[in-house]
């Protein structure tokens, strides 16, 4: 790499390129070429009923993966979130169906989760287990409780007023509010808060970060705090869109989640990525869900294509991280 | 050649069997060195690691390969291995030329090497590490597990150990003992020459003595050694020949009988201060740090010293004389069990980097790419990183201040770079150190430790660094500085301390240091009252 290259990034047709060469950039491009090319095909596609319908039923999925992104940017993944919300979700209906203030029945499940995966946090950063054994040990433990404690029984009769994914204030679905308030607000405070820089230094080197006075401890275990709050408001976005609660774990959510993460550009070796890359991600996926639909192939298509996305992903980031080494 | 336990895997050279009718010891010079090497010449990026040296070894010899740190050595047997293919010259194995694409076609040329840190597998049996990679089989092509047993024993006893398990873990055994599992699994594939990279650095005097008989052993019966070592004494002990090398290029070969100790001394050392930055008086004020009898078994064995405010101490010694574990116990990364440090006169104790960084202490460590940088990030976030709390406008980074602070860095360093924004996994060595410098500085220290501050960048960076470390010491800053290069020991200290074994065996001021002066005080001796060890010492991994 000579200076003359380098330098040259400081122009605006090379300023566009290099944004254009990011991972959010990519992903909104593909994205765009869905909806025109599917809507070609069939325009009820991108009729405002089923925009609006994916994205209803998808954002409980990108507000996971938004601490899901924090987890990994730092260095670690938590495969539990999928039951942690299974959990999460049963727990807020039960406790209204019992008569519980129904915004209490909304915050419990934001402190449960934290609690939760606060303790993951403490088992990864003190006792350095890796955090794939943790969540994996927590996702067995929530699976098989949550299946023996409720016997799989389906929570009815929830209380009005319980249901905040079904509100529209001016017209649009609340969860969308949520799944772009909170996108932004993640992305501003990874981008310039010290715990958000010590998120990325961590998980970039770990070693650097401690001789730099950054406690590896406490920001993990942060993050993982910070990630149980997004895991609850997930979880309550899916527990109240539809009338009943399933009180199960959906099958692979976890799956679906941390596919949203590293789709979005976060890299699974940690210190790289952004939290509205994995928001676009979580959308570009419900899309090609529901584009598979309207271009009627089946949708059991969706997992090879979300396992095709993140190869390709996993792929360019490997070829981007050797390039980098080679011009050292 | 009556070494290995199965032949067949010999190169297809028609080597001549002069090394079986020669008779015991010494060689007459007769047959062509089993390994040749003709001025080779090897570079890396900014570095010249090799420049026209020759070297060769015959069946029978014990040849030593010596150098201070930086000189050459591992670049050279890493030649003979195969790991790095030469830019220049040519490399004979029975007086042919080869090339190695690969250390599998060194090995298969009957050429092992034995490194400093044992390439072996912890968790698998004696036995399997010695046949990694070619068991025997049995039938059906499966492994044939009795056989790899007795292969095994019969490979040890021909070394004459006979009290080594092969059925044991080898994450069991001491270094010693892995050691010994190396050189049976060099055997193993037949090896012609040994390559020995520094075998005595880590193990103890008991050990050594085994290690010595070995060595002979193996001598008689014609294997060409090429052995590493810092020990002077070692070399007399067991060499026949030995070869000095000195900034990369080819000092001499000496027959061992017709050389001193301080004749390879001088060789080794030579003179060349005179390409150094000249170093700007300062004056010198109160001692910022002191330490007291500061200990961390077994690499920090009861250290005193004093820096003053101004002053630039020099810290030189061997690798594994326990230069950097005493920093990483001043800076917290590995605390002291006991001993005191005092800080600006204030007793202290310093249990974490955080800490030792609140005290106004900063470490630029030896290893930038583990320890010092945040690839992934760009360099004004690196810069920024042990100054984020003071960054602070409202919960948020102030990103203008960051900005700022990062651009003084690129200008006080000149650091190259396309802006502050730039990736640091793209700078070059140099530069990447000038980040790691700017990121301390920023955190305004009155101590400074400096692991190892120019090691791998060229020639202009490296003055320029000389130059900032000298203001530095001009504003007040005391600073402690690694080095394993006595030129630049010599060049920017006020005083120099020499360590060896975990502690400092010699002090000299700036007026009074020679080169062989802590040359020898580096090298001196056999252990000297060597602290009592477990018979494991782990080698002493901070330091390459």
């Amino acid at each position: 790499m000579t200076a003359a290259t380098e330098t040259a990034g400081t122009g605006v047709l090379p300023g566009l390129r290099r944004v254009l060469a990011t991972q959010e950039a990519v992903l909104l491009l593909a994205l765009v070429v869905l909806v025109v090319v599917v809507g070609t095909i069939n325009p009820r596609f991108v009729a405002e009923r089923n925009v609006q319908s994916v994205l209803l039923g998808n954002a409980y999925i990108a507000v996971a993966a938004i601490g899901m992104s924090m987890v990994i940017i730092s260095g670690n993944i938590d495969i539990s979130v999928g039951s942690l919300i299974g959990v999460l979700a049963t727990l807020s209906g039960s406790l209204a169906v019992n008569g519980v203030p129904i915004i209490i029945c909304w915050l419990v499940p934001l402190v449960v989760g934290s609690l939760v995966t606060g303790f993951m946090g403490v088992l990864v950063a003190y006792l350095r287990i890796p955090a794939i054994v943790v969540s994996l040990g927590m996702l067995s433990i929530l699976k098989g409780g949550l299946i023996s404690v409720t016997g799989g029984d389906w929570i009815t009769d929830l209380p009005d007023g319980y249901h905040l994914a079904q509100l529209r204030p001016l017209g649009m679905p609340m969860p969308i509010y949520f799944m772009v308030i909170l996108t932004i607000a993640a992305a501003i405070w990874m981008r310039y808060s010290t715990t958000g820089r010590s998120i990325y230094a961590v998980g970039g080197n770990a070693e650097a970060a401690r001789l730099s006075g950054i406690s590896r401890e406490r920001t993990i275990v942060k993050v993982f705090l910070i990630h149980g709050v997004f895991v609850g408001i997930a979880s309550v976005l899916f527990a109240t869109q539809l009338s009943v609660i399933q009180s199960t774990v959906p099958p692979g959510l976890e799956l679906t989640i941390i596919t949203a993460s590293v789709v979005g550009g976060v890299s699974i070796l940690g210190g790289v990525g952004t939290v509205i890359g994995s928001t676009f991600a979580a959308v570009l996926l419900a899309a090609i869900g529901s584009a598979l639909i309207f271009v009627n192939l089946s949708p059991f298509w969706l997992r090879a294509v979300q396992g095709i996305l993140i190869l390709i992903t996993v792929l360019a980031d490997i070829l981007r991280r050797r390039s980098q080494a080679r011009r050292r | 050649m009556s070494v290995g336990v199965k032949h067949g895997v010999e190169p297809a050279v028609d080597r001549p069997e002069a090394g079986e009718a020669e008779p015991r010891g010494r060689p007459a010079g007769a047959a062509p060195p089993v390994i040749a090497l003709d001025r080779i010449g090897k570079s890396f990026p900014g570095v010249r690691a090799l420049d026209g040296v020759s070297f060769d070894v015959r069946a029978g010899e014990v040849h030593a390969l010596l150098g201070e740190n930086g000189a050459g050595k591992s670049t050279l047997i890493k030649i003979v291995s195969g790991v790095y293919r030469p830019d220049e010259g040519t490399l004979a194995v029975d007086g042919r030329t080869v090339r190695f694409d690969d250390p599998q076609e060194a090995q298969r040329a009957g050429i092992a090497t034995i490194y400093q840190e044992l390439l072996l597998f912890p968790d698998l049996s004696v036995a399997e590490n010695i046949f990694m990679g070619h068991p025997p089989r049995g039938r059906w092509k499966g492994i044939d597990w009795r056989a790899m047993r007795q292969e095994a024993r019969s490979l040890l006893a021909s070394l004459a150990i006979h009290d080594l398990d092969v059925e044991a873990t080898v994450g069991s055994l001491s270094v010693g003992n892995r050691q010994r599992v190396e050189i049976a699994k060099a055997l193993s594939q037949n090896a012609r020459v040994l390559i020995m990279d520094e075998p005595t650095a880590a193990l103890t005097e008991h050990d050594v003595e085994r290690l010595f008989s070995i060595v002979r052993m193996l001598r008689e019966r014609g294997v060409a050694i090429v052995y590493i070592s810092h020990r002077l004494e070692e070399v007399f002990l067991l060499a026949d020949r030995v070869t000095v090398l000195r900034d990369g290029g080819y000092v001499a070969t000496k027959p061992v009988s017709e050389t001193s100790h301080d004749d390879l001394i001088s060789m080794m050392v030579g003179r060349r201060i005179d390409a150094m930055f000249p170093k700007l008086p300062a004056r010198l004020g109160e001692p910022v740090l002191e330490v007291r009898d500061l200990r961390r078994p077994p690499a920090t064995n009861g250290i005193s010293l004093q820096v003053r405010a101004g002053e630039i101490v020099g810290l030189a010694g061997l690798v594994g004389s326990g230069r950097s574990e005493l920093a990483h116990a001043i800076f917290g990364i590995t605390p002291a069990d006991s001993g005191e440090i005092r800080i600006n006169g204030k007793s202290t104790v310093i249990r974490s980097p955080g800490k030792a960084k609140a005290l106004g202490i900063a470490y630029v460590p030896e290893d930038r790419g583990q320890q010092g940088l945040v690839r992934p990030m760009s360099l004004a976030q690196n810069v920024s990183m042990a100054v984020l709390h003071r960054l602070f406008k409202g919960p948020f980074i102030n990103r203008r201040e960051e900005t700022a602070l990062a651009e003084r860095s690129v200008d006080q360093f000149s650091i190259r770079t396309s802006g502050v924004d730039q990736i640091v996994a793209k700078l070059s060595g140099g530069n990447q150190q000038k980040v790691v410098l700017g990121k301390w500085l920023a955190a305004t220290p009155k101590l400074l430790i400096m692991d190892e501050p120019t090691r791998g960048i060229d020639v202009g960076a490296k003055s320029e660094i000389h130059r900032l470390m000298s203001e530095l010491a001009q504003q007040g800053i005391a600073i402690l500085m690694i080095s394993s290069e006595l030129p630049e020991i010599m060049g920017m200290s006020d005083r120099i301390l020499v360590m060896r074994e975990g502690r400092v065996a010699a002090a000299f001021d700036r007026a009074d240091a020679s080169q062989e002066a802590i040359a020898t005080a580096m090298m001196a001796g056999a252990p000297v009252d060597a602290p009592a060890v477990d018979s494991a010492p782990r080698a002493a991994g901070a330091t390459l």
